[in-house]
Parts: C-alpha cells; structure tokens; sequence
C-alpha cells in the first residue's frame, strides 16, 4: 500500500514536466482495496481493471518500470506505448488488461471465467469496476451468464462515490448496491474498502468459494479518491463535493490506519517503516529515471500488431 | 488472376472438385464447425438457441449430442455481455465460435467487438491474441423488414484488427470457416440466409481457404464485375446470358472485405477498363465504395468509362412484397448496367434482359430463386 502511495505521489508530483503525455486517473485513498483484493490471489488468478488502474497491475505484481515506461510512451512500457496509463497488463503475474470503456471488462473476466471452468483448472478471474459500471447492462448481462453456470468470477466494485463529478446519489437509487446482484442469484459481499484487514478477509472467502465451485461473488468496497478524477491536481473547488466530506475521508487514510494496526500490533516500529520508505523511494526514482530515459518507440512500430 | 483460383477447383487432398461430395452451404458450415472443433479441444460454439430443434438455420445440428452442452453453451439474450465473454474465453487461450442469427444483433456488441475484440492484440504490443469468430446472418426476403435484412459488413470492415468475410461458395464456406477458427484474428463471418439453400462440390474433412480475398469465379475480359455473397450468384447469371451475346463478365468474389486484397481486382481492371460493384448493402460508404476509390487511385488510367456501384435502394428494407421490387439488384438490373458500361446495343440488352426474365420465371421476389441450387 505504501508502495502504491509514493508511486501515484510521484506520479502527481512529475506529472507537471509534460513527459508523461496521456491521461492519469490517480487511486490514492484507494490502496486498501487494491492490495486487498489482490492479497488473496495466485499469479495465475486473472485480475481485469478499468482505466484507475495503476493501483491494481502494482498490487498484482506488476513491473514497476514497465508501467512507468507506458505511462512515458516509451517501447519499454508494457503495452510498448501503445495503451498509456489506461491500458495496463503483464499476464506473467495475472494482471490481464485494463481497459478505460467502462463496464467493457466485465465480460472479459466472465469469459476467461468459463475458459478456466472449460479447461478444469481451479484458478479465478477479478474483475474491478467502479460504482457506475453497475449501472451498465453488460453488468447484468455478465451476472446473469455467470450465476447461470456457476462460473469462478469475483465482480469486485470499488465504490469511490463519483462517476468523475457526478455522485452515487445522482445516478442511482437509495438501495444496497448488493441487491443487484442477489437479485441475480450472485452471492455478495461488502466490507469498509479502507479497511485492508476487512477488504482482504471478504475477498480470501469468496475466492475460496470461486476455487470449490460455488461460483460468482459481487463485492463492494467503499473507498473515496483523493485527487481529481484524472489528473495530478485536487478538484475540490469545482463544488461537487465539500471540503467536511473529502477531510472526513482523509481522516480515514487506509495507509496511515494500516500504519498505525502494524505498529500496535508489533509487527512493524516507527523505524522500520522509515526504512522501508527509504528504500521504496529509491525504487521508485530509480524506476522514474529508467523511464524518462528509455526511447520512444518508432513510428515504424505503429503499424505491428494489427492482426495476430 | 484472370484463371479461376485453383483453391476453388480442387479438393483439399488434391482430388479434382467435381468429384467432391454435392451438399449445401448449410451444411458445408456445420461440417466446417465440426471438424475445427474435432481437431482441437478449445474450439466452442455459443449461440442463442444453439441447442434449439431449427438449430441455427441447420448450421449447428447435432454438434450439441457430439460435443456436449460445455462445447455448445446456450447463450441469454445478451449480446454485449456474451461476445465480451466470447472475447474473454478467447483472450484466455479458447477458440470461441458465436453465432447471431442476425447481424443487426451485432449491433448490441458493438463496444465488445470494436473495442476489445479489434484493439486487444495491438494495444498488447501483440501479446494478447483473440482467436475468435463471429458469425452473422443476413436475412432478406419474406418480409423480414428493416432489421432483420440488412448487410452491415462495412461497419466491421471499418476497423483495422478485425477480419471480415463473406463466403458466396459452399465450399468457401467451410474452408473459410476452418481458416477462421484456426486463424489468431478476430474474424466477423456473414453468411447470407438465402445462400444456405444453395449447393455446390464441398470436399469431406479438413480443409482451409485461405483468408487472402478475391477469387474469379468467371474469368472475362470485357468488365469486371465485383461481387460480395449472394450478390455473386445474381451477377454469375447475368454473366451467363451476357456470354451469349459475346459480352464477357470477368466475375470477382470479393469474399474478404477485410484485409481488402485489391491485386486481382487492380490486375483485371487493368485488362478490362471497366468496374461495376454489386453490393449486398447500400452504396454510400459502403464496401463498392471503398473498392471504386482504390480502383480510382491506383488503375484510374486503365479505366475507359467511370466505375460503377450498385447496392441497395437508398432506404430501409421494406417488409412487404409490393415495395420490394427495384430494391436489391438482381440479374436483369446487373445485365442493363454491364450493357451502359460496355455500351452494348439496344437490341442486344433486351435480349439478354428477355432471356433473364424468362429464366427467372415467376419466381416470387420474396424467395430464394430455384436457379440458386448449384452446382458451382
């Protein structure tokens, strides 16, 4: 989580020398779910996320370098420059796409879902969305296929409040979000998205219901975004959301609640923790320099890989 | 290529054509699905009914008792969700087939399709690979009206990643369909509704037709004549009675809108001076079009009168029979357009165009004309 943090922190601070020349979507103030989603989770397991999706290919097991080379349009990038920010993936740890359309993943996870079934294996698809992909039809349709053959998807929903400015309340009714998916017949599951504790717990029994056969799961997470929608900035003036709101969700910083569990647990000291933000800062500008001095990629390259 | 493809002519073992098997496109196309499905585990079928007793128009019959519910996945009435899922099973190594029973239902899917269907190979910088086909029915005729009758495949041939065919052949339609299933692509099928009744020579077993385009169904030097699907067999006869009055149709099936394989087109332009497209859809921005500009830019001093498209009327489909007619091109509305570009006589039009309407009898226009049974 705290690698996550300083990354999208540098990220955010960097952002204003123009080298990283695509659209940002930051998750900081989202890392619980991210890690704890991702924590119960084999390299085989398939993870599919949407276009905030830093948070989710780092806490799979992601190469740094390679995703801040895409981010940079550089050949090194994972996608070798082709996707940029929204379209990040290393299948050698399970991170499979990302993609930005919204809801567009849903179906992708359910089909490598039923590939997995077809082929007898025991490993499980994850798909994150946020709260307005439920709202999509390709959400009920998916659901629906899923629950029908008991496929092993775990429809993970990241309920951060907003559809850029427009909030849950302006978009949906006043209902638990998990009827939807009872209403499909799909077990669910919900836990304080901040919480990785919480987050990881819910989610490690509805991977192992995956693993056995009992089928699809819907979770929701509720967690909040720090910065703006996509960007490096804060957007708190624009007036969609009020100041109490967006300090009362920093109050419930998921890194420094984790902190804090480590160290009255014992398992961590203030000083141990001092070192390991050392040595991830390293990391991280190391990775930073890698990028910005790897080279572009050709214009000749532009034309590969249109069929396979 | 001024001589028919020797693919066309020749079983896949070497055996001449004519001594293959007479079976109809139909079942050239189930055929087609199970032996890919034979040959290889991860190839699947989904479908809406695919399990139903009419069994897709015949294509999927008994492929459900053969290969088992797991293999032949009924499918909700979802089209978005299930060719995402289709996509996903095939991003995750399987070979799924999908099958609409028309192509206007393409139109749900059409974000899984272009987005992630057509991107995910190169937006991967060429890791990921989607290994699927999707096969769409066009209907017309019997009243199937403004949705259930129209020809999108340039919709789809619009976007680099996605291969688009359209076998006019039997035997192209199980060939192609091999080639398809084996193919690492994407592949967007249109199979037109009245060429399932149609028969032709289909060799037994494995087989594939390379997915390289045009093939010359009639070679000619006087005009050559562009076609897609059912519109070639339209164009073969009109061909046939132009013959008899010593005008030569070179025929062309396109059977590729994408990759669009403009070589033989240009090479046989380049002989004859002269182009008429015959489309299965509307003539702006369409297929015709696309395939005129090319011949413009690259044969345009070859060409001694301009290019000609012809396609739909410019409105929907019509349900009933009385607005029907002078809507699609047929044999007779070709053989005129091949007279005005090869400015053939007066009389020698009306003969072709009386002798075409005596063939064609009192076919009612809402049916698949007798003529269509083969053999080709």
């Amino acid at each position: 989580m705290l690698r996550i943090r300083l990354v999208e922190e540098a990220i955010a601070a960097r952002y204003v020398d123009q080298e990283m020349r695509c659209p940002v979507h930051l998750s900081v103030g989202q890392e619980a779910t991210a890690v704890g989603v991702c924590a119960p989770l084999r390299p085989e397991d398939k993870v599919y996320s949407t276009h905030r999706s830093h948070a989710h290919y780092l806490a799979k097991g992601g190469d740094l370098k390679a995703m801040l080379a895409e981010i940079y349009g550089k050949a090194a990038g994972c996608c070798g420059g082709r996707g940029g920010s929204m379209h990040l993936f290393d299948t050698s740890v399970g991170m499979e796409l990302s993609v930005p359309i919204v809801g567009s993943s849903i179906p992708l996870a359910t089909g490598a879902a039923l590939a997995m079934k077809q082929r007898g294996e025991d490993n499980v698809a994850v798909v994150i969305i946020g709260d307005a992909a439920i709202e999509e039809g390709v959400f009920h349709e998916s659901m629906n296929f899923a629950e029908l053959n008991k496929l092993p998807v775990i429809y993970v929903c990241e309920n951060n409040l907003f559809s850029i400015y427009t909030s849950l309340n302006q978009r949906q009714p006043d209902r638990p979000i998990t009827d939807l998916a009872e209403a499909h017949g799909v077990a669910s599951g919900q836990a304080d998205g901040n919480d990785i504790e919480a987050v990881c717990s819910t989610m490690a029994a509805a991977v192992g219901r995956a693993r056995e056969g009992g089928g699809p799961s819907f979770l929701v997470f509720e967690t909040y975004r720090w910065f703006e929608h996509c960007g490096p900035n804060m957007d708190n003036h624009l007036g969609y959301r009020t100041e109490q709101e967006f300090e009362n969700w920093k109050g419930r910083d998921p890194v420094a609640a984790a902190r804090a569990a480590l160290i009255q647990s014992g398992a961590g000291d203030e000083a141990a923790l001092a070192t390991l933000a050392d040595d991830l800062s390293r990391e991280i500008d190391a990775a930073f320099e890698f990028a910005k001095n790897a080279p572009l990629p050709g214009p000749d390259a532009a034309v590969q890989h249109v069929y396979a | 290529m001024s001589m028919p493809d020797t693919s066309n002519s020749m079983a896949g073992d070497g055996e001449p054509l004519a001594n293959a098997r007479l079976i109809n496109y139909a079942d050239a196309i189930r055929e087609g699905l199970a032996t890919a499905m034979e040959n290889d585990p991860s190839v699947f079928l989904m479908g809406e009914g695919i399990a139903d007793p009419a069994s897709f128009f015949g294509t999927t019959k008994g492929l459900l008792d053969q290969f088992g519910a797991a293999r032949a996945v009924e499918m909700p009435i979802a089209e978005n969700g299930m060719v995402g899922v289709a996509i996903g099973a095939a991003l995750s190594g399987q070979r799924p087939v999908i099958s609409l029973h028309r192509v206007e239902f393409a139109l749900l899917a059409i974000e899984q399709i272009v987005n992630n269907a057509a991107k995910s190979h190169y937006v991967s910088n060429g890791r990921h690979k989607v290994p699927l086909v999707i096969r769409m029915i066009v209907g017309r005729g019997w009243g199937q009206g403004p949705e259930h009758s129209q020809s999108l495949e340039s919709i789809f041939g619009h976007f680099p990643g996605l291969k688009v065919m359209m076998p006019t052949m039997p035997m192209d339609a199980k060939g192609m369909l091999i080639a398809a299933i084996e193919d690492d692509s994407p592949v967007i099928s249109i199979e037109h509704r009245w060429l399932h009744y149609s028969e032709g020579h289909v060799p037994e077993g494995h087989y594939v037709t390379a997915l390289d385009g045009p093939a010359v169904l009639r070679p000619g030097g006087d005009v050559t004549i562009v076609g897609t699907s059912y519109m070639n067999l339209e164009a073969l006869r009109a061909a046939e009675v132009l013959a008899e009055v010593g005008c030569e149709v070179e025929l062309i099936d396109l059977r590729m809108v994408r990759p669009l394989n403009m070589a033989p087109i240009l090479e046989s332009v380049g002989r004859t001076g002269r182009l008429l497209t015959v489309d299965s859809s509307w003539a702006a921005f369409g297929t015709g079009a696309e395939v005129c500009a090319q011949v413009a830019e690259h044969a345009f001093s070859a060409l001694k009168a301009p290019p000609r498209r012809m396609a739909l009327a410019n409105h929907p489909t019509p349900s009933s029979r009385g607005m029907v007619p002078g809507f699609y091109p047929d044999s007779i509305s070709i053989a005129q357009a091949v007279g005005e570009l090869c400015g053939l006589s007066a009389s020698d039009v009306g003969a072709v165009v009386s002798k075409l309407v005596e063939m064609n009898g009192d076919q009612p226009i809402d049916t698949p004309n007798a003529y269509f049974k083969g053999p080709f």
